[in-house]
């Protein structure tokens, strides 16, 4: 099955191609030859997410070896170099799971230059699924910063009023951190004269040097996640990105963070890992308060929901940094569930945007009685992001609390308040929204959920609530893997 | 070594020099130029670049002229980006109705002295060098000479051109007094453990005079207004083979000359680097002309060409090469794309010209855009690959501190280039524009593709002629 990884990762630029051919049958820009680049972009992502669908089956669940690995020489001493195991396999999963939502859910929404969103889009997925396939850091580097470009333009060329701001905000935060770590994958090909991933992990820098090394990928993947206090690009990029933008950014490109850390800072950096996590808990408590209070005080929809990605993203570094099975397991769990509810509350904040154009909380009010499928839909992706028992969001919580708690008794104590205050801003915005009497005259006409949008939240209410009834469908993928990096941990930092 | 086997040396030299003579006789017969004399010029840059690759290697008339994997690498960089800059140049200059036939002589004048400099191994040749390319960079600079601004930029390259010349020439001469020899094998004898203070002086105004060159901060004055007054075509040549002439007899005089002072004159030019990348990221800022703001680019990028030649190893000297080459395709591409566009007659200029470009030429402006996140280093475009080889020679040269400080200043920088980049795409058109001439149309989107993709393949071949290059430098 050698090969499938770059099949996966490469599929979608065909669809770009196909995109691009499509002026040979339509004028670009007309309406025929937008409809038909739809279709192309959708069956390209549904292919994809067949083609990822396989490698899972495939995947073998034993081991915790790179699987599926591709490796050729490339120039310099580089490697192309492909892998995925059990950490990263669910995020390839993840992201061609999430884009024919995307590709559906911006069907109607995107009115202009439709070819160039959906390319966009296409080579965004390239280069998510190839930054969780990477095994060769200058190869990570890639895809990891050329995915700045795609979402750049979505957020500029398709977002809101304030866009621009918004995209450069987004990029030059991002770019900041990205070339500290630059600078410390070049230093740390310099010392070991390799950049295998693998062959890293097993490395055995000094603790000096580690330090360094830790702090630079901090930089980056902190901005990424992204992590108080440097989250601050991440509410004016989801205000104004446009829906699928923003599905995609909390679904997957946050995950880029927590997965750094996973396969970066703490196999390759454990003694700096154990010296910084007292750092990581306090900004990750921090982030999980802070942010939500934050959160309670929005006006806004989007910002509220991205406020709150903040506080559960606060929930996954103290998994990581808590260095135990419980921990590491809960991380990559609350990740994969904060994927599917986050995309699915932003996917609920696009439908109603897409009818009203605004998202102003105090806009809305009372929309049960017009919509009660939404209704219904909105109170599901409410109560996962709350961490309902029974949803996904639950296990997420409760397992990294658990983590954390061995590590750290009051992180954890703190920690569990932020449970409290997600109750608090989530259900508040959902009563605003959906419970009461319609007094806007605005909305007296407003339409429940058509086919094409109950498609789109089907499988995430699915997803959700499969997951948080039976999660061992997660673990028993990333068990083996998790427990390596524990042990590796573990024996690193002689805890 | 006999003269039949010096001049065998001089080959490359030999082509051009008589060429361009031969040029200039029929030149003046036919006083117009035309498709044949433009391919004749280019005829002979293919052919002395094949002398210098194919000719046999050494080192010639007493050491004054080196031929060595060095120099073969440069002048082949040199020359292409000669021979591009003649069909970009000479249809431009014939639609404003200026139909010299100087122009192709000219820049085949400024490709035997850019040769010599990077052939050079006396002070001597070095000098006749920077002299022979630098005066036919001034006419050229001046060669549309009904328009004030290019006179302007011409007369104003002229005198910092001769200012700069001037500390060369001193710098020089103090070598020659303190060290006895204008050859940099015996300079770099008595260098050998520990230099005298009057070759150091000697050497700091060396290094003055080329930093003027390559427009490094502080010396970077002149480029901004030279670049934004001279006819565009002209100034696709200027940021291109003179930037790679002057770094590579930079790296020769440094290298050969004076390896036993690197000690000194590394901590030179990380000064001069770091001062390059933050002049370039921040007076870029408040650019509105885009032949300014690449001007200030430029200054950036030579800083990081110049932290590469700081490391003071191989490595260092291999990722100044592989920089300047992939740099080298990056401006002369982003000057095409803007001999390519025009509005009412009227050459696009500044950023608010480019509004809502890539509506209406998605060409080009899918080139300018490639050419501008290049420049930005944003990775897999051909100027990441550039950073990338330098940024990795300077942190194992235990300049980890600086690289970082440069890195930074990209950050700074990437700003204008995003600022570029948004007024394109998502801006609302400004008017339509003519059609582009389908010369200046070819090389920019010929460039573009090279920085991304085909520079992923093109670093194979790369890769290993710049460390064969380097090796020829002889330091460690």
């Amino acid at each position: 099955m050698s090969g499938i990884l770059s099949l996966i990762t490469y599929a979608p630029l065909l669809g770009v191609a196909a995109i691009l051919a499509l002026r040979f049958i339509a004028p670009a820009g007309s309406a025929k030859s937008a409809e038909l680049a739809k279709w192309v972009a959708l069956v390209t992502t549904l292919v994809t997410l067949a083609l990822s669908l396989v490698m899972l089956g495939q995947f073998d669940r034993t081991t915790a070896d790179f699987q599926f690995v591709e490796d050729f020489a490339w120039f310099g001493g580089l490697h192309y170099r492909m892998g995925v195991d059990g950490i990263s396999v669910l995020f390839v999963v993840l992201t061609a799971f999430l884009m024919p939502l995307c590709i559906a859910a911006s069907w109607r929404s995107i009115e202009h230059r439709i070819e160039e969103y959906l390319i966009a889009f296409l080579a965004l997925e390239t280069l998510v699924i190839g930054v969780f396939c990477a095994l060769d850091l200058i190869l990570f580097y890639l895809f990891f910063e050329f995915g700045l470009a795609p979402m750049f333009l979505i957020i500029g060329v398709w977002g809101g009023k304030n866009r621009v701001y918004a995209a450069f905000k987004f990029f030059l935060y991002t770019l900041l951190g990205s070339v500290l770590m630059l600078a410390a994958v070049l230093g740390m090909i310099g010392i070991t004269g390799t950049s295998s991933i693998p062959e890293l992990m097993t490395y055995d820098f000094g603790q000096e040097i580690q330090i360094w090394l830790w702090l630079a990928f901090f930089a980056s993947f902190a901005v990424k996640m992204p992590m108080w206090p440097v989250h601050t690009w991440l509410p004016d990029a989801h205000v104004e990105a446009p829906t699928a933008g923003s599905v995609i950014l909390a679904g997957v490109l946050l995950k880029m963070g927590g997965y750094g850390f996973m396969r970066f800072s703490l196999p390759m950096f454990p003694d700096a890992s154990a010296y910084f996590t007292p750092l990581v808990f306090a900004m990750s408590v921090i982030a999980i308060v802070y942010t939500s209070l934050v959160a309670f005080r929005q006006t806004d929809i989007k910002k509220l929901i991205a406020y709150s990605s903040v506080a559960h993203m606060g929930f996954v570094t103290l998994g990581i940094f808590s260095g135990n099975a419980q921990g590491e397991q809960g991380a990559i769990f609350q990740m994969v569930s904060h994927g599917l509810i986050s995309g699915a509350l932003f996917l609920c904040v696009g439908v109603v945007y897409d009818r009203m154009h605004t998202r102003e909380i105090a806009f809305y009010g009372g929309l049960v009685n017009r919509m009660p499928w939404y209704a219904a839909i909105f109170l599901l992706f409410t109560m996962g992001n709350v961490g309902l028992p029974g949803t996904s969001g639950f296990v997420g919580e409760i397992l990294t609390m658990a983590g954390a708690y061995q590590a750290s008794t009051w992180a954890a104590i703190v920690a569990a308040s932020g449970v409290i205050l997600s109750a608090v801003y989530a259900l508040s915005l959902y009563r605003r929204v959906v419970f009461g009497e319609i007094t806007n005259p605005a909305l007296a006409e407003i339409k429940d959920l058509n086919w094409r949008e109950v498609a789109i939240f089907a499988p995430l209410i699915i997803g959700t609530l499969y997951l948080g009834i039976y999660p061992a469908a997660v673990f028993d993928i990333t068990q083996a893997s998790v427990d390596n990096l524990v042990a590796v941990y573990r024996a690193a930092t002689g805890g | 070594m006999n003269f039949s086997t010096d001049l065998s040396l001089a080959l490359p030299e030999l082509i051009l020099a008589g060429g361009a003579l031969v040029l200039l006789v029929w030149g003046a017969f036919q006083s117009r130029a035309n498709m044949v004399f433009s391919l004749a010029a280019v005829a002979l840059l293919v052919a002395a670049g094949a002398a210098a690759v194919l000719g046999p290697m050494g080192r010639g008339f007493s050491g004054g002229l080196i031929a060595d994997q060095a120099s073969a690498f440069a002048k082949v960089a040199i020359y292409a980006a000669s021979a591009i800059a003649i069909p970009l140049g000479q249809p431009w200059f014939q639609r404003r109705g200026i139909n010299n036939f100087e122009f192709p002589i000219l820049i085949v004048l400024a490709a035997l002295g850019m040769g010599m400099m990077a052939s050079a191994g006396d002070l001597i040749s070095l000098y006749i060098g920077v002299e022979l390319h630098s005066l036919a960079l001034y006419v050229l600079a001046a060669i549309h000479r009904d328009n004030a601004k290019a006179s302007e930029a011409g007369l104003k390259y002229f005198v910092l051109g001769a200012l700069s010349s001037g500390l060369l020439l001193y710098g020089a001469s103090l070598i020659y007094g303190f060290a006895g020899s204008t050859h940099f094998t015996v300079i770099a004898q008595s260098v050998e453990g520990g230099a005298n203070v009057g070759v150091l002086f000697g050497l700091v105004f060396l290094i003055c005079g080329l930093a003027f060159k390559i427009s490094a901060a502080p010396f970077h004055m002149w480029t901004p207004d030279v670049y934004e007054g001279a006819p565009t075509p002209v100034v696709a040549f200027f940021g291109a083979a003179p930037k790679m002439a002057a770094m590579v007899l930079f790296a020769r005089v440094l290298a050969e000359g004076f390896g036993g002072a690197a000690d000194q004159w590394r901590q030179i030019l990380v000064i001069i680097a770091l001062a390059s990348v933050a002049v370039g990221a921040f007076a870029g800022l408040a650019q509105t002309n885009l032949k300014r703001l690449w001007a200030y680019s430029s200054i950036a990028n030579i800083g990081y060409a110049v932290l590469g030649l700081a490391s003071g190893d191989a490595a260092g000297i291999q990722a100044m090469l592989v920089f300047m080459v992939l740099y080298m395709v990056d401006v002369t591409g982003f000057f095409a794309c803007l001999a390519a566009l025009s509005r009412d007659g009227r050459p696009m200029e500044t950023i608010s010209d480019m509004a809502g470009l890539f509506k209406e030429r998605p060409g080009i402006a899918l080139a300018m855009s490639a050419f501008a996140l290049s420049a930005l280093g944003l990775p897999p475009f051909s100027g990441f690959w550039a950073k990338f080889y330098v940024f990795k020679a300077a942190i194992g040269a235990g300049l980890g501190v600086v690289a970082v400080i440069a890195l930074v200043g990209s950050v700074v920088a990437a700003f204008y280039y995003l600022r570029l980049i948004k007024v394109m795409w998502f801006d609302a058109s400004a008017g339509a524009t003519e059609t582009p001439p389908v010369e200046a149309r070819t090389i920019a989107l010929t460039l573009a593709l090279f920085t991304f993709p085909v520079v992923l393949v093109a670093l194979a071949f790369i890769d290993p002629l710049a460390a064969a290059a380097a090796a020829a430098f002889g330091l460690a």
